[in-house]
């Protein structure tokens, strides 16, 4: 009885997951998985990457997605001295007020500020964008299973689409995308920035950099709670370790 | 005053007026406990624990939180960007409800293995379930308030279950979003009652606490303690061994807090809610799923739903389905008339016993799958097992399942166990499961 019972309920487990990766696969391509500096249990943002990443997000992206939870102040994180995120700021223009007439006025921003956007509300952003809302780059890498993987895949995935695909108009085929057409054009382009420290701007290259960028976007946390985790850990290692040679004392007179 | 049992006069003082002191020591060190509980004893206390650990800082996220739709997700981001470590509050909060979960649900299945509910336990264990309910009544309400993308389909589909009751189910979904939609008065009241529900969740721990105290904890042997020799004081006993298996617990809980904070949440409730845009498949928390299971296989066309077809829709029979999973716990005590106890002298429904585990498992896999074949018939062949198991199987396995004969006392099966040579030897047998 024993034995049958367990063959049968191991049979029907082996069933069930089977089955469920069969079913996950779906239309769009699982992404690689990618090495990232800030992965692992020591994991730290290289900071080449995040700099270079901010200039791709700067230059490229930023012309239709928002960062709107980022303040320019939070670039002295990643590496840039206060007169560089000042200069950072004040190349773009907010809506300040109401002054002591009463009017609101334009002034360059601040480290203070949050990213301006570059549209004022999502109708503006569907009207300039073939009626498509560029989503806020921000939480981008929490909010996507596969997180920084499925970011550089996206990036990186765009493709000739299938002779049997027909695309709607304007959108493009992408090999990492749910459905594979996505409304967003091929962003990056060879050499399309010219990277400060000089390292070639491939696609590979660019897409890797500003996925490092976002990800630290996301988790600005990330390195300090990794280096914390670790002293946190290890502090209750040995304390458990203690305690347990307390218990073992404790008990050891019951016999 | 003179003989009080206390040395130190200022403490002696003040348990002749306030007997605190006579009640700890009562409760406490003088409380007599099983001398042979294993490990899986650990996980009560544990999970007052996490509770303590929930409102201590759900308490201080409350302080930087704005319980409106404008900005609620943003108040969420600024606690875990620009409060002092607000990430580390956060993350605890939300890994916390997963921990409280875990603990929780080992706690009643060691409650099922062992037969805990069984007289003269009975009302701790429907205290137990109470509990039960409450945190999964708060988990939930506590979901939404990132109002996140899955913050807000999670509180529309479950909110909307209740439209299934007959007459009066419209009205009551309308009461619980205070209008029309899941909106701004939804999130209010999910705010205020996510508050207040923790503290009806202490009421009722302290009454479990109290109906344990009664007749003292069960042990893995299941028969009575008779003598002294059974049992040893609480404190220094288990209050170590507890400190130990918090210590364990805890290693784990922060290995997820620092390094995998998000592993057991999904993706899309860092998206903002969007009540224009249906994410593709809607799931709640891992530790709903095996209940979600239960509640979408009643479809018109599922077997198990063609008994009760010419009563109810199969809606509400998938509702009433969800709650009575949980409201079959309550009766369990008299569904189960086995004298013993433990499943160690219970060979067969040992099996069964795994064989529910097993079941619960598959159930809670179902539940993270889109509702399609072939997941929807194994979601209804586990669906009716569960039943089975609680409604058929547990009283048939009353009256026919074979039992093992019973030591006579806890203490005889102990000592034969060490063979009483050294300590380290002899405690060995005791901490196994």
């Amino acid at each position: 009885m024993r034995k049958y019972l367990m063959s049968g309920a191991a049979a029907l487990s082996v069933v069930v997951l089977a089955s469920g990766n069969a079913v996950a696969a779906g239309s769009a391509v699982k992404p690689p998985e990618q090495q990232w500096s800030f992965s692992g249990l020591f994991g730290t943002f290289d900071r080449g990457s995040l700099q270079r990443g901010f200039q791709v997000y700067n230059e490229v992206c930023a012309a239709c997605h928002s960062v709107r939870l980022l303040a320019y102040r939070n670039l002295m994180d990643i590496g840039f001295t206060e007169d560089q995120v000042k200069k950072i700021a004040a190349a773009k223009e907010v809506t300040d007020g109401p002054n002591d007439e009463g009017e609101m006025f334009q002034r360059p921003a601040q480290p203070g500020d949050r990213f301006v956007k570059p549209f004022p509300n999502e109708q503006a952003a569907r009207a300039g964008n073939n009626g498509a809302f560029p989503p806020d780059l921000t939480l981008m890498t929490k909010a996507r299973v596969g997180g920084a993987n499925y970011l550089h895949a996206l990036l990186t995935g765009y493709k000739q689409p299938p002779k049997d695909q027909k695309l709607a108009e304007g959108m493009s085929y992408n090999l990492y995308f749910a459905g594979n057409q996505i409304a967003m054009a091929p962003p990056l382009a060879e050499g399309a920035v010219e990277y400060a420290d000089k390292t070639k701007a491939t696609i590979d290259q660019m897409a890797r950099d500003v996925t490092t960028f976002l990800a630290w976007a996301a988790e600005p946390e990330l390195e300090w709670r990794k280096r914390m985790g670790v002293k946190v850990i290890l502090f209750l290692l040995i304390l458990t370790g203690m305690l347990y040679g307390v218990k073992r004392k404790v008990w050891s007179d019951l016999h | 005053m003179r003989d009080s049992k206390f040395k130190n006069p200022i403490i002696a003082w003040i348990d002749y007026r306030l007997p605190v002191f006579t009640f700890m020591e009562h409760e406490l060190h003088e409380y007599p406990t099983p001398k042979n509980l294993n490990y899986w004893w650990n996980f009560g206390s544990l999970a007052g624990i996490i509770l303590v650990i929930m409102i201590v800082t759900g308490i201080v996220l409350a302080m930087h939180y704005t319980p409106h739709t404008a900005f609620a997700f943003d108040s969420v981001e600024r606690i875990m960007r620009d409060v002092n470590y607000g990430w580390l509050i956060r993350y605890i909060h939300m890994n916390g409800a997963s921990a409280f979960f875990i603990v929780v649900f080992i706690h009643i299945f060691r409650g099922l293995y062992f037969g805990s509910y069984k007289s003269p336990r009975e009302l701790l264990w429907m205290l137990g379930v109470v509990i039960l309910l409450i945190m999964m009544a708060t988990a939930f309400l506590g979901y939404v308030l990132p109002w996140g993308q899955m913050s807000f389909w999670g509180a529309t589909v479950i909110t909307n279950l209740f439209s299934a009751i007959p007459i009066v189910g419209d009205s009551i979904v309308t009461l619980l979003w205070g209008g029309f939609s899941v909106d701004n008065p939804t999130l209010n009241r999910f705010f205020s009652l996510h508050y207040l529900l923790p503290f009806v969740l202490v009421g009722v721990v302290v009454l479990h606490i109290v109906a344990l105290h009664q007749h003292g904890s069960s042990n893995p042997i299941g028969i009575d303690t008779k003598s002294p020799q059974d049992t040893i004081p609480f404190h220094p006993y288990y209050t170590v061994k507890d400190l130990f298996g918090l210590g364990v617990f805890l290693v784990l809980f922060f290995g997820f807090v620092f390094f995998a904070p998000n592993y057991l949440g999904h993706p899309d409730n860092y998206i903002e809610a969007n009540p224009l845009v249906t994410p593709p498949h809607i799931v709640p928390e891992w530790y709903f799923l095996p209940f979600y299971a239960i509640l979408r296989s009643f479809t018109a066309d599922a077997l198990i739903y063609l008994p009760i077809s010419w009563l109810m829709s199969a809606k509400l029979a998938g509702v009433l389905a969800m709650f009575a999973s949980i409201l079959v716990l309550f009766i369990l005590p008299w569904l189960d008339r086995s004298p013993v106890k433990s499943a160690r002298f219970r060979p067969i429904y040992k099996q069964f016993f795994w064989l529910l585990v097993i079941d619960c498992v598959i159930l809670g896999i179902c539940g993270a799958k889109p509702a399609e074949a072939p997941w929807t018939y194994i979601a209804q062949a586990a669906t009716a097992y569960y039943f089975l198991h609680f409604i058929v199987i547990i009283p048939l396995l009353g009256f026919f399942g074979k039992t093992k004969p019973l030591p006579t006392s806890i203490s005889e099966p102990v000592l034969k166990g060490g063979g009483g040579s050294s300590s380290a030897a002899s405690t060995k047998p005791m901490e196994k499961a």
